[in-house]
């Protein structure tokens, strides 16, 4: 029998559930990235992990994104939908994104610098967003990116809205 | 590695198994057709410990594999091994609340390099042809119950790839060549297709992207970590899995997991007792934070991509220990 491979997305996604023994579901910090992204403004950075200063986010792909740039490199998987990317290589880098400073920033304006490519992804495609380049999205349609960072000025932490508490449906306690 | 080589302790064959036996400090090793024993002393007498030999070579693969990862790595409920990088702890109910408050749980430190060199002999001698350890029961030989019959190094010495920043980009781990590693039987239905790439001249190696549910439906190994995505000390370690984690891994720092595809349930307990905790369903986008003071063991009824991600950054099982960092990563 052929096997079916149930990947998530906006329109069709179920999150799952916690049985709790002891201590609280909220120890975990659980949310669905699709249920987030449905609620989230375009390109909107919802950090759904976070370990210290590392963070990942999922943001709603739709329409095109304002330029960022980051000092290090990142990384981002299209979880749903399709996206291009467009890349520049900043003239100077650390003016925009300097080297001390972590997580992604906005780029003002238009990004000063070659064109680099582009690349177009559909889901379960990863794109590297390396150190010192501008980038930004576009999406014909909503779609879901998951970004793996750290922590920065445009990142939005909402966990209460996102999480599993004690009195959500799903959660056996 | 040849110092530590000559440091295993093995006997000769069994002359009715075929199977030599293995010591480290005071911990003695042996199997026979269904099972591996470990026993050791405590309260001036030996004890024992069994388990299913397919469950146990598979466990020590992992931690061969993961060079014994972040904290502990519990074959079950009794035996295991913590990371103390650089030196490893062998123990056996040190993680069991009855083992231990009865008095009957032991502890031995050894350097890295000797228990690597002694788990390597004994997955070298305990592992027949035809088992691999990696894969999923029903992908492999139940060959590895009976008597000694050869044995299967390709399977238990895959190399482990090195990436720098992520699979594909000029100089750093190749991608899965799609000849060598055909799509596993479950992932059929996974689109092959690849992002397109489009780099203007002179950006040809700074353009980089790959499709990584292709690069997941391909993997040949289950519950086996690997680099995709390298930010500072954060580590992307999707991983493809099936069946069981035959492991309980116990956290010396948080972890995370992200759900790509399918599901699978996490029998969570605490760390030190093996008290139960929670069991988490994990669905398609799900994501969820493993805390620092818990075990976990998986369930995956059909083979799934789950997004394991690590924090990397060294002395971190210091300060979770000595209460500077919370166990849990985020208060709301
Ligand atoms: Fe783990």
């Amino acid at each position: 029998m052929a096997m079916r491979t149930i990947f998530g997305s906006l329109e069709d996604h179920t999150q799952g559930d916690a049985e709790i023994i002891s201590g609280s579901v909220k120890h975990y910090v659980f949310s669905n990235m699709f249920a987030v992204a449905a609620k989230s403004a375009p390109y909107e950075k919802v950090v759904v992990a976070k370990n210290l200063e590392y963070v990942m986010e999922a943001i709603r792909a739709e329409g095109t994104s304002p330029w960022f740039a980051c000092s290090h490199d990142e990384f981002v998987i299209d979880m749903d939908g399709d996206v291009t990317i467009e890349f520049v290589k900043l003239n100077e880098p650390n003016a925009v994104a300097p080297r001390d400073r972590e997580g992604t920033v906005a780029v003002s304006g238009e990004p000063a610098g070659r064109r680099m490519g582009t690349i177009e992804l559909k889901r379960g495609h990863q794109a590297l967003l390396p150190a010192g380049a501008a980038y930004r999205f576009t999406a014909a349609r909503p779609g879901v990116l998951l970004m793996q960072t750290i922590l920065g000025p445009l990142s939005v932490q909402k966990w209460a809205d996102i999480c599993m508490h004690p009195q959500t449906e799903g959660v056996l306690a | 590695m040849a110092l530590a080589m000559d440091l295993v302790r093995s006997s000769e064959p069994d002359p009715i198994n075929g199977y030599r036996s293995f010591e480290l400090g005071e911990f003695k090793l042996t199997r026979d057709a269904y099972f591996a024993t470990v026993d050791w002393p405590a309260k001036g007498q030996r004890h024992i410990h069994k388990l299913p030999i397919d469950y146990f070579l598979r466990a020590m693969m992992r931690d061969v594999a993961w060079g014994f990862f972040y904290g502990w790595v519990n074959f079950d409920h009794i035996f295991g091994t913590k990371n103390l990088y650089g030196t490893v702890e062998m123990y056996a109910g040190r993680y069991n609340e009855a083992y231990h408050l009865a008095g009957l749980s032991y502890v031995e430190t050894f350097d890295e390099p000797v228990i690597m060199a002694t788990f390597k002999a004994i997955l070298a001698d305990w592992v027949n042809a035809g088992f691999d350890p990696f894969a999923a029961p029903e992908e492999t030989s139940t060959s590895v119950f009976g008597p000694k019959n050869g044995n299967n190094f390709e399977a238990i010495e895959r190399t482990r790839l090195n990436t720098q920043r992520m699979p594909g980009v000029a100089g750093d781990s190749p991608l899965r060549d799609e000849a060598a590693y055909p799509i596993n039987r479950h992932f059929l239905d996974v689109p092959q297709d690849d992002p397109v790439v489009r780099a203007e001249p002179g950006f040809e190696d700074q353009l980089s992207a790959f499709n990584l549910f292709k690069y997941l439906s391909r993997s040949d190994v289950t519950w086996n970590p690997s680099v995709t995505g390298v930010c500072k000390a954060s580590l992307a370690c999707p991983t493809t899995e099936e069946f069981i984690l035959p492991v309980f891994h116990g956290n010396d720092r948080v972890e995370w997991f992200i759900q790509l595809s399918d599901h699978i349930v996490w029998d969570v307990q605490d760390k030190e007792t093996g008290r139960p905790r929670a069991m988490i369903t994990m669905r398609a986008g799900d994501v969820a934070a493993m805390p620092a003071d818990i075990r976990h063991q998986g369930y995956s009824p059909k083979r799934s991509m789950l997004y394991v991600w690590e924090n990397a950054t060294p002395g971190l099982p210091d300060r979770y220990e000595s209460g500077e960092l919370p166990v849990y990563p985020v208060e709301f």
